[in-house]
């Protein structure tokens, strides 16, 4: 029965993610001809390769681009998420108090998270152009959006920007079900502000943290609109894998551009079941049911004693 | 039972990290369709009926002004416009998709110049009929620029080319009597309109060097004023000559001895006018479209009145432009190739070319419309375009233009920036070209 009731749920998820991994796999152990004959007509058909796009991946200039792009990826998810997480906190603390006009502060502290990425790279574009406000704030004529560790920065900074907002409320949300009565009694055992987060806020709103980072992480992993809007496409210093793979199946080259997609898929399913085993992320609230299931049969197992 | 049920639910929490993680990759690989289709040109244009013309966007409404005078007389044959979105890459590649599955919806396609190879050779479009497009009265380099292997596939629509605006005011105070036409002159142009004190702080000339189509037009421009080419007629990479080094020498000399604004590396095409009208600039190399904006008198542009335009400056003499532009072609797949083709000889014709320039500023193809005085009185920067886009070339014709242009601006950018040399960078943009031509 509950196989049935589950079948329409199980059938589109079927048609919306399992038919185009399973297609994308395909697609990347064929490759295009390239080619053209006497006439300058491009030769047609596709032949299979086996997993040479992949060994493509390691070898030659192909091969730097990847690991570049696999690097950079890597090295923004590390930085921004790991930024996000402290001010994301920060901001959650400061929403929890109670004070005038806290309502608003919560509503504002969304808009960064509501206005669309490439609009908030445009903005930020704006903003870190040769000419433009942070320019003229540090006194200095750093080109962002050219080459170089500068544009890394500045990704860095409008991701944060973007997306510190959604840790922010998330862990707020999780900080609201701490029960007020078991910060009465810690006041009353004299316990101050720093022993209050140390030993009751942070492990109580663990478990919504690590949601929400684990949230992040595999959203930074795949970042792609940031990067191509703010610095463009093409720039070696904030390519990543996600802009390669777009960037493949723009020049037409659907096979490796598969292969693309289908490495940072592995790669963002190996992260997040690291993510899941490791540090026990509790995505689907199983562990949670799990404990309130233990919870209730030793309160029966109390009760019929 | 109890010790099945921990294991089922590691199966769900480990399986929706998979779905989340699975969710990235339908994002991102979600655009490969199927193998290419096979098609045979067909040499008559048969069939009649409604098609469909996909276009980027025209604001002016004088595509559609066309549109609606051929529907008029035409009510078996409506032509529908459907819209693209502004970005060339996501045009380009919505017409590539329609044409990989085969399908008809979009009978008249409205291509960049540069995409004519590449939709050539993969048989995207038809070839055409030149006797019956009036070929012999638009200007040579925008017919050449539509076609591939000596064949027509394109009829073409507006033109584009490179003009160099300059500052009439600074020049006449340092007695320069004319515009620079060789960098050279422009280079002691700009020493004695530097030396003015109110040029102060202003650097000599931009053009478009962020990494960038903007950067291939600048490089090919400057590659071709030298007496170079980027891709021979065959289709060759020759970036390894003398003339090809002597033209990105000028672009890398241009930084290393401040002529150009050190920020000039970030420049596309806006900041470049905003360079230009802020008045930190004496000469740009630009589009035409920003003509009006720099002449607007409500006091967004501080050069209003205070420059004109010529043709860019070579190394001996006038400069040689890329061409940009538009052209219409037709789609093998739709079932109404006879309306398609009769379709594009009434919209591309030198009647209705004159009719849009009513309310368009796009450049036509017609050399005769940029002598008519009424339309010189209305765009006065018509005689230099002229000019320009006579004496101009396309960019490289390849059909691997997406990696050519990409490896160019690779190079290019390599140069400019100081992390190759310039023969370096030259002789692996010929390496990396030399691969593309032999694909």
């Amino acid at each position: 029965m509950a196989a049935l009731l589950l079948s329409p749920t199980l059938l589109v998820l079927a048609l919306v993610i399992v038919y185009p991994l399973i297609s994308a796999v395909h697609q990347s152990l064929y490759r295009t001809e390239s080619g053209l004959d006497a006439n300058g007509f491009v030769a047609e058909g596709e032949s299979f390769v086996g997993l040479a796009n992949y060994v493509d991946l390691f070898v030659g200039d192909s091969g730097e681009r990847f690991l570049n792009a696999f690097s950079n990826t890597t090295f923004f998810t590390v930085t921004t998420v790991l930024l996000e997480t402290v001010l994301g906190l920060a901001l959650a603390l400061a929403m929890n108090r109670a004070f005038r006009g806290r309502a608003f502060l919560r509503a504002s502290i969304l808009v960064p998270w509501a206005v669309p990425t490439a609009v908030s790279g445009l903005l930020w574009r704006w903003i870190f152009q040769s000419d433009g406000i942070a320019n003229t704030l540090i006194g200095s004529e750093i080109l962002w959006t050219a080459e170089g560790v500068a544009s890394k920065v500045a990704v860095i900074v409008a991701e944060v920007w973007k997306t510190a907002p959604f840790i922010g409320l998330l862990v707020l949300a999780g900080m609201q079900v701490i029960p007020e009565e078991v910060y009465e009694a810690a006041r009353i055992d004299g316990a101050g502000w720093w022993r209050q987060l140390a030993y009751i806020t942070l492990p109580l709103v663990k478990p919504t943290l690590l949601v929400a980072v684990l949230f992040r992480m595999l959203d930074a992993l795949r970042m792609f609109d940031l990067p191509f809007v703010l610095i463009g496409p093409g720039k070696e210093s904030v390519e990543t894998l996600s802009m390669l793979a777009w960037d493949e199946s723009n020049q037409l080259r659907y096979g490796s551009a598969s292969a693309f997609a289908v490495v940072l898929f592995l790669y963002v399913a190996a992260v997040a079941i690291v993510f899941v085993k490791v540090l026990g992320a509790d995505v689907t609230g199983a562990k949670h049911l799990r404990l309130a299931r233990k919870a209730n049969r030793i309160q029966k197992a109390e009760a019929t004693r | 039972m109890r010790q099945r049920r921990p294991s089922w639910q590691t199966v769900i929490t480990t399986s929706t990290a998979l779905v989340l993680a699975a969710a990235t990759l339908t994002a991102c690989g979600g655009a490969a369709p199927a193998s290419k289709p096979s098609v045979n040109a067909a040499a008559s244009f048969e069939g009649k009926g409604p098609i469909n013309y996909v276009s980027s966007r025209d604001a002016s409404g004088a595509a559609q002004k066309s549109i609606d005078e051929w529907n008029a007389t035409h009510p078996d044959e409506l032509v529908t416009f459907i819209e693209l979105p502004d970005s060339a890459d996501q045009q380009r590649q919505q017409l590539i998709q329609n044409a990989q599955i085969k399908s008809d919806t979009f009978g008249v396609l409205n291509l960049d110049v540069v995409w004519t190879s590449e939709f050539a050779a993969n048989k995207w479009i038809l070839p055409l009929p030149g006797d019956k497009l009036s070929v012999d009265k638009m200007i040579p380099a925008t017919v050449g620029a539509a076609t591939y292997r000596d064949t027509l596939y394109g009829a073409p629509y507006y033109t584009d080319g490179a003009l160099f605006y300059y500052r009439t005011d600074l020049l006449a105070a340092a007695g320069v009597a004319a515009p620079p036409k060789t960098w050279d002159e422009m280079k002691s142009a700009c020493k004695a309109v530097l030396a003015l004190p109110e040029a102060a702080g202003m650097s000599c000339y931009a053009g478009q060097f962020d990494k960038n189509e903007g950067l291939t037009v600048n490089f090919t421009e400057a590659v071709a004023s030298a007496g170079g080419t980027v891709v021979d007629a065959e289709g060759k990479p020759t970036v390894d000559t003398a003339e090809a080094k002597a033209g990105l020498s000028t672009l890398v000399d241009g930084f290393k001895d401040g002529l150009f604004p050190s920020d000039a590396i970030t420049y596309q095409e806006e900041q470049g006018r905003r360079a230009f009208q802020d008045g930190k600039v004496v000469f740009l190399r630009n589009w035409p479209f920003l003509y009006s904006s720099l002449s607007a008198t409500d006091g967004s542009s501080q050069v209003a009145g205070k420059f004109n335009v010529a043709s860019i400056p070579g190394t001996s003499g006038q400069g040689v432009s890329t061409l940009g532009g538009r052209s219409l072609a037709v789609s093998p797949f739709t079932a109404n190739k006879a309306t398609a083709l009769e379709f594009i000889t009434f919209f591309t014709s030198q009647e209705q070319a004159l009719k849009r320039l009513a309310l368009s500023s796009r450049a036509p193809v017609y050399a005769a419309l940029y002598e008519d005085p009424a339309v010189v009185a209305k765009r006065p920067f018509f005689p230099a375009l002229l000019q320009s886009v006579n004496n101009a070339q396309p960019r490289p014709k390849v059909v691997q233009y997406g990696a050519t242009t990409k490896a160019i601006q690779e190079e290019a950018y390599a140069a400019l920036t100081g992390k190759k040399d310039t023969d370096t960078a030259l002789a692996d943009m010929q390496a990396k070209l030399t691969e593309l031509a032999a694909k």
